[in-house]
């Protein structure tokens, strides 16, 4: 058995699988506060990484403006996909609900293939030193800051949603709309809001990958990755996301080890998260922490 | 009553047998049967290339109305369709070369051995609705597609495998041409059968339980049962359109079945009218034409100002995957039922006309 090929993967997932945590996070957000799936959350996460290079290679900016100005791009656009897209939508059928946002990740990953072609870019060089040693291991610099903006992003998260009274007014919606309007909260602020903040995080992570592997298409199979991800910790847990997320990206680098080792059946660890997908649906629809939806007539 | 040639003003129907007729008037049928009748000598008057689009609209047409049927009558959300007819395409050829079935009885077999694998994918519906079931066959999507690449015993791999041309008492239907035919007749078959399927017993017993699923378990319907066999019967009508891809193409690769595809077909029945049979047909018609119509008129703009500001040439692809995906939105914010809403609004504007308020 090799043990140093494993300790690498395993690290390999734990640095992918907050990732998928943090993108599986903001689309839990979305479905908690305004009870619409995301398709197209892979997309925001490619259009975040998109801008942030081309701010920093067409201009040239520093990494520290180019990334702020990233981030407020994103969350006027997450807006913006509110108000113009989906706020018409309230109240339609769910099937329209998950088409539109379909329809909406072919329009931007179309977009983003048009406007910056298909081919892989890599990113201007954020770091000065290439590895770091830790405990005789060596890690990257790179997955260091990305496991260090993941956590960060959650700890930031779990702060907004406890302790900010805009948090609080997103739990009161999520938990009851009609009752939250009527002690005077904004649905409509509410879930603007989320998009925002979904969008906002997504471009994090979209930033934190282009660093760490090069931007390209290929980015938004993240948004793929994340149904696993949420329907493992359950879709209204946003704790149960992260934490889905990380159990996916260890289960798919170990599905990866098994199959370089012993299995040898090339793209394992494409499709072993479909896979559990589909046994937790099985036996555990409402995932490790989502509420069971009791009906009552 | 039946047998009227026009509808009276007013509701005059007294039996349930002339609600659910198919065709409301003697007028209609015979439309309905000259329509036909004239599509026959097609071959004879339309070139090649009109030709194969008509083709790709009667084999899609197939595929998009068994997504129909989980859709639109059944209310269940099935994002992996392009699997299921990629599955159909690949059984049918792997049938006819494997075991030298002929090409005529591989197609509906391909679409038996299709709906058993899409009851197997539809057991997750026994117990889940709505996203849950959403996401359950977009895993099955991805869990096909690597079991195409895999399996190389029955796709070929990474080599396209061939499919055998149509033949029928020892007479090869080859061409457009005659296979015109072959699709032809599957669309009216299949059609009529969906028609017939949705007023029976079963058939409201899918409606009900799309409407409201508690009052039709508590009326005694097997929510179960039925869900399961509208995956089943979707999966059969893509199988269907499968197999007549793969002996049209006469190769079938493991491209053009992807996520993509699964959701033109969901355009498809979007553009045409959820739980709208003929919008079915309309709405394929629309998926089909639009990316040729996007090629003709990038031929037309060639050298303008705006080719020149696009650059129609190169990123044609992309346009056109942004214009799938804009009709789809500008369909559901503005025409949610439909072309075959549009085309009863139509006729009923021109049934008062010039009276019509």
């Amino acid at each position: 058995m090799n043990t140093q090929l494993l300790i690498q993967l395993l690290v390999n997932g734990l640095v992918v699988g907050t990732l998928y945590g943090v993108v599986a996070m903001s689309f839990v957000l979305i479905y908690k506060a305004t009870q619409v799936v995301n398709f197209a959350q892979g997309e925001l996460l490619l259009i975040g990484a998109w801008v942030c290079w081309w701010l920093l290679t067409k201009y040239q900016v520093p990494f520290y403006l180019g990334m702020p100005i990233t981030l407020v791009f994103m969350f006027l656009f997450g807006i913006a996909i509110q108000v113009v897209i989906l706020r018409p939508m309230v109240g339609e059928p769910i099937i329209s609900v998950i088409m539109v946002t379909i329809a909406l990740s072919t329009v931007f990953s179309a977009l983003m293939k048009w406007m910056f072609g298909v081919n892989l870019q890599p990113f201007p060089r954020v770091f000065t030193t290439q590895n770091v040693n830790i405990l005789g291991l060596q890690v990257q610099t790179v997955y260091l800051m990305s496991l260090a903006v993941s956590l960060a992003m959650m700890v930031g998260m779990a702060w907004f949603f406890r302790l900010s009274k805009y948090g609080l007014a997103m739990r009161a919606t999520a938990f009851n709309q009609q009752v939250a309007q009527s002690l005077g909260i904004s649905v409509k602020s509410v879930f603007a809001m989320a998009w925002a903040i979904s969008a906002t995080v997504s471009a994090v992570a979209g930033v934190v990958v282009a660093v760490v592997n090069g931007v390209s298409a290929g980015l938004s199979a993240y948004g793929v990755k994340v149904f696993p991800a949420a329907i493992l910790g359950g879709l209204d847990s946003v704790g149960g996301a992260v934490l889905g997320g990380i159990i996916i990206g260890l289960l798919e680098n170990f599905a990866h080890f098994l199959d370089s080792e012993y299995l040898h059946w090339g793209n394992l660890y494409e499709i072993a998260p479909f896979y559990a997908l589909i046994i937790i649906l099985m036996i555990k629809p409402y995932g490790l922490f989502g509420t069971k939806d009791i009906e009552r007539v | 009553m039946a047998t009227q040639t026009l509808i009276p003003a007013g509701d005059f129907r007294t039996t349930y047998a002339a609600d659910t007729t198919v065709f409301p008037t003697r007028t209609s049928r015979n439309a309905m049967i000259v329509g036909i009748v004239l599509i026959c000598f097609a071959p004879h008057v339309l070139n090649e290339y009109t030709l194969s689009l008509l083709i790709q609209i009667g084999i899609f047409g197939i595929a998009a109305l068994g997504l129909n049927i989980v859709v639109g009558f059944t209310g269940q959300i099935s994002i992996g369709h392009a699997a299921f007819f990629g599955f159909g395409a690949f059984t049918s050829a792997y049938l006819s070369n494997r075991f030298g079935i002929p090409v005529f009885f591989c197609i509906p077999l391909a679409g038996v051995v299709t709906a058993a694998v899409g009851l197997i994918f539809g057991l997750p519906a026994a117990r889940l609705k709505g996203l849950y079931l959403a996401i359950a066959t977009l895993a099955a999507q991805y869990i096909l597609l690597d079991f195409f690449a895999r399996a190389e015993w029955f796709t070929g791999g990474s080599v396209p495998a061939s499919a055998e041309p149509f033949s029928i008492f020892g007479y090869s239907l080859r061409g457009d041409k005659k296979y015109f035919y072959v699709v032809l007749a599957y669309v009216v078959v299949c059609y009529l059968l969906v028609t017939n399927l949705i007023r029976s017993r079963d058939g409201r017993a899918l409606v009900a339980v799309r409407d409201h699923y508690l009052s039709a378990e508590i009326m005694g319907i097997n929510l179960t049962k039925y869900r399961t066999l509208s995956f089943g019967l979707a999966a059969f009508f893509a199988g269907v359109g499968g197999a007549l891809y793969a002996h049209y193409n006469q190769v079938v690769s493991n491209e053009g079945f992807g996520i993509d595809r699964s959701i033109i077909f969901l355009a498809m029945i979007i553009i045409g009218g959820i739980g709208s049979v003929m919008g079915t047909l309309m709405g394929t018609a629309f998926m089909v034409l639009l990316p040729e119509s996007m090629e003709w008129l990038s031929v037309a703009l060639r050298d303008s100002p705006i080719d020149q500001f696009l650059g129609l040439k190169n990123n044609i692809a992309f346009l056109r995957e942004m214009a799938i995906g804009i009709i789809i939105i500008v369909f559901l914010v503005f025409e949610p039922d439909g072309l075959a809403h549009r085309w009863r609004r139509i006729k009923a504007y021109w049934k008062l006309y010039p009276f019509s308020h």
